[in-house]
This record gives structure tokens, sequence and C-alpha cells, in this order.
């Protein structure tokens, strides 16, 4: 019995090593892609902004499953040759890709909504003391964005925490997939329900970090 | 002399009219109070002063030198922009402070910005900073606010925060300093300290445009008074014979809207 305990242990921690890329690569390509979203979102240039409203509808609007499958098939089915290769690299790839453009959409919501938060006072207040454009961003907006961005993102964030779960239906072998797999190959579920104690640490670290960067920006309102 | 000269300045937004042919001038050291109800054109003339808005006609000089001239295109690059606007101080009526710098680093930050540009900087960096810090710490001494130093803006009171505005805008040294209304969006218990400042201003003859709807303030403490109405100036002149002695059926009417209470 402890031996089984600790082979469960080994696959689900591999199988977290899939979860936290799903995740950290996710972060590292929505966040500036969402920024430029959001830029999008509130160009001057009509049919730029209307283009984007509808991208972000639309991933809005359909499961992040459906897009899962969307993105992993779609190449296949029209263009007759599977981009994604048949490996488990090119699954992985499909999930970022998809969990980019879902993520990138809910960010920009939010980024835009911190952009146009800062009162426009600040900026004028700047630039009649003769600060640049840039100046004026870095020295004073842009602090202030963190500041209103950084309860909305951290909700995000721990959702896609538990969204990397939904990449097993592309057959990626995240931490979900290897729990459920016991059932099948050796008869027991609590592998499954043990999965919940990895994403609740995994969760319970972010909550600490997220708690920590609000209370460094605590000082001011 | 006159330090500012504005001539004929219009200004639209999309069919209305809310500037139209508005000159005035005033000269150095004096102080000029705008007055006029709500919605005639105030804040947009000062805005205008400070390139916040650009009129669609008339010419803005200071020390006789055009700095805006609507009929020109405007090809003014960012670097000649912000020294034009240098000109102008502005203290608005909302504070605008930034929420996070203290009361101090508000101060200093346009200036700390500004010696950047200095051909000097980097070999007296050190020097340039800590004449920077002084000067900060001795406008808000100048305020009342040497023991606010430190103090974030949420943790000073109103009437503290809209003083260390008014010394962020002195730090640049601008020619003009203008006020929208300043006192505002203060308690009236608060109103006095920040009155009693811009009174210490003018009498150290800081050129001044102070939009305001404190009467007596601007009878006591304003060389020269204009009174707004739908975009015109109704009535100019000499700050006490326009407040005790209106000339204009329109000034009149406004000013004992005043007097009654
Ligand atoms: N950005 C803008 N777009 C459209 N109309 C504007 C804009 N800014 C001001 N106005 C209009 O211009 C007119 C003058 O406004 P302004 O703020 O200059 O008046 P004011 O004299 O400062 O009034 P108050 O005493 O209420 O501050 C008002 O009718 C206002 O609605
Ligand atoms: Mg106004």
């Amino acid at each position: 019995m402890p031996e089984m305990f600790w082979s469960v242990n080994q696959s689900l921690l591999l199988a977290l090593v899939d979860t936290f890329k799903i995740f950290a690569c996710t972060l590292v390509f929505a966040i500036p892609l969402g920024l430029l979203l959001s830029f999008g979102s509130m160009s001057k240039i009509k049919p730029l902004k209307y283009l984007i409203d509808l991208i972000v509808w639309v991933f809005r609007g359909t499961p992040l499953m459906l897009q899962l499958f969307v993105v992993f098939y779609i190449p296949g089915i029209l263009l007759h040759n599977n981009i994604w290769g048949s490996g488990t690299d090119g699954r992985m790839l499909a999930t970022i890709v998809a969990f980019s453009l879902n993520y990138a959409c809910y960010f920009s919501v939010i980024f835009r909504g911190g952009i146009e938060g800062v009162p426009a006072g600040q900026r004028e207040a700047g630039e009649v003391l003769g600060m640049t454009k840039s100046q004026i961003f870095f020295k004073i907006t842009l602090l202030q964005m963190i500041k209103r961005v950084v309860p909305p993102m951290s909700n995000e964030i721990i959702t896609l925490v538990k969204d990397t779960s939904l990449a097993r239906v592309i057959g990626v072998v995240e931490l979900t997939h290897a729990g459920y797999a016991y059932i099948k190959a050796a008869g027991i579920i609590w592998p499954l329900f043990y999965t919940a104690v990895f994403y609740l640490l995994f969760v319970g670290i972010l909550t600490i970090l997220f708690n920590f960067i609000e209370r460094k920006l605590s000082y001011f309102r | 002399m006159a330090i500012l000269e504005v001539k004929n300045i219009e200004k639209h937004f999309g069919n209305t009219k809310v500037l139209k042919d508005v000159s005035f001038s005033l000269d150095a050291g004096n102080t000029l109070a705008i007055i006029g109800s709500s919605g005639s054109g105030k804040t947009t003339l000062l805005r205008c002063l400070n390139f916040l808005e650009t009129p669609d006609h008339g010419t803005i000089s200071v020390h006789d030198k055009v700095i805006f001239d609507a009929s020109l295109p405007a090809s003014d690059n960012e670097k000649d922009l912000r020294r034009k606007r240098l000109h102008f101080g502005m203290v608005f009526q909302s504070f605008n402070l930034f929420p996070q710098y203290t009361a101090l680093e508000n101060v200093m930050l346009a200036e700390q910005l500004l010696a950047k540009e200095r051909p000097d900087f980097k070999q007296n960096k050190k020097q340039i900073y800590a004449e920077i810090e002084e000067h900060g710490k001795a406008l808000l001494a100048q305020m009342g606010l040497a023991d606010r130093m430190d103090h974030y803006p949420h943790q000073l009171s109103g009437g503290q925060q809209q003083r260390v505005a008014i010394a962020r805008a002195l730090a640049l040294k601008p020619d003009i300093l203008c006020f929208d209304e300043p006192t505002s969006a203060l308690d009236p218990e608060l109103t006095g300290e920040v009155l009693k400042v811009i009174r210490s201003l003018a009498e150290n003859k800081t050129t001044m445009v102070i939009v305001t709807h404190e009467m007596s303030f601007a009878r006591d403490v304003a060389d020269q008074i204009i009174f707004m109405d739908g975009g015109i100036v109704v009535e100019q002149g000499d700050a006490k014979q326009v407040i005790d002695n209106p000339q204009e059926e329109r000034t009149k009417q406004f000013l004992s809207r005043y007097t009654q209470g």
C-alpha cells in the first residue's frame, strides 16, 4: 500500500509538470497579447475596435473546451494537415495556443478597465507639468493601473489553474488526466480525488503571492 | 507690461460654441479672477491656456511672444509643446495629486524628470537632486506643510492636498499660475487655509489667473476681474469696481445672487 501511494504521488507530480507548463505558458503569452487587445479595443480606428470586440465576444462567449477541440482539430480538417503533429508535444502546443487566446481575451477586458479607471486628471496633471507621454505612462499611470488590475487578475489566474484540467479532452496528460487514469488501469478512484490536494497547494501558493502584492500596493489609494 | 495676452479665442465642442471671441491681457505680478455661472466656459478657457484643449481660433502670447496661434498648423513636436506648457502652472479643482507619491515626491517629480534633460545632469546628478529636494521642502514649508512632507495624498485633508498641489505647480516656476475653482471641492472649514496661501502668493506678486466662486476673495485679492457668460466676456476691469459697481445688466444679476446670500 505505501508503495502504491508513492507511485501515485510520483505520476501525479509528473503530470503536475504539464499542468504547470500550460499554466505558465498561458500567462507568458496571454498577458502581452491581452495588453495588445486592450489597446486595440480602445483604438480610435473603428474597424479595428469592432474586430477586436468581436474576437473577445467569441472567445468569452464559447466554452474553453470547445475552443480546445476547434484549435486542435480544425487545421487537420481544413488544411488536411495536422499542424500539431501526432505526439504529446503537439497536443501541449495546441492547448497553449487555445488557452492563450482565451485568456488574452479575458485579460484584455481587465486591462482595459484598469487603464480607463485611472482618472484623466492624472494624465492632465502630468501634461501641465511638462512630462512626456512615456514619463506619464511609466511614472504616473502604470502603477495605478497595476493596483487596479491585481484583484481581478488574481481571480482569473486562479481560475486558470483549474481550467488546465480541460486539456485532457485533447489527450494532454495533466494532473486530472493522470488521476483519472488510475480508474481504468488499477481500478482505484482515490488518486483522482487526491489531485485536489495538488490543486489546493498550487492555488494556496498563488493566493499568498497575490496577497503579498496587494499588501505591497496598499500604501496608496 | 502685459505678460499674458489672449486674443480672440474661440472653442467649439461639436456644434456648441463654448468660447466666443475671448480676449484679455494680464500684467506681470497681477492676479486675474474669472467669475461667471456654471457652464460659461471658465474651465475651458483655463484648459486652453494650459494646452489641454486646442482653441479653434485666436492667439495666446506670453512675454510678447506668440506661443499659440490657431491659424498656423499644429506642427509642434512634443518637446516644443512641453516647453510652452511650462509658461503655465495649473491647480485643479480636484487636486489631481499622484496617489503613489508622498507630498514631497509629488512636488519634486516634474523637476527631477526635467533635470534629466540638462547637459550637466550626469556629472552633477547628486547635487542637482539635492537642490531639487531643498526646493521642494522649501515650497511645502511655504505652504505650511513642513510636517506633512512624507505623507501620501490619502493621508492628507482636502485643504492640505490642495496646498501640496499648489506647491507642485510652483515647483517649475511658471510665469502664470492658473487655478480652477481651487476651493470648490473642499469642506467650508478648509477653504480658508487654501485661500490664505493664494492670498500670500498674490502679495508676493505671483502672476495668477483664478477661476472662483468666492466673490469677496476675488474682490480683495484680484487686481482684475473678468465676468463670463455663455462663452463671452461680458465685463472686465478693476476687481473692486466690477464687484462693487458692475456696469452690465448680466453682471449685476449674477452678482446679486451672491450678495443676497
Ligand atoms: N470635453 C467637452 N465636450 C463637450 N462639451 C464640453 C466639454 N467640456 C466642456 N463642455 C461644455 O462647455 C461648456 C463650458 O464648460 P466649462 O466647464 O468651461 O464651464 P465652467 O464655466 O467651468 O462651469 P463650472 O462653473 O460649472 O465649472 C459647458 O456647456 C460644457 O458642457
Ligand atoms: Mg469649471
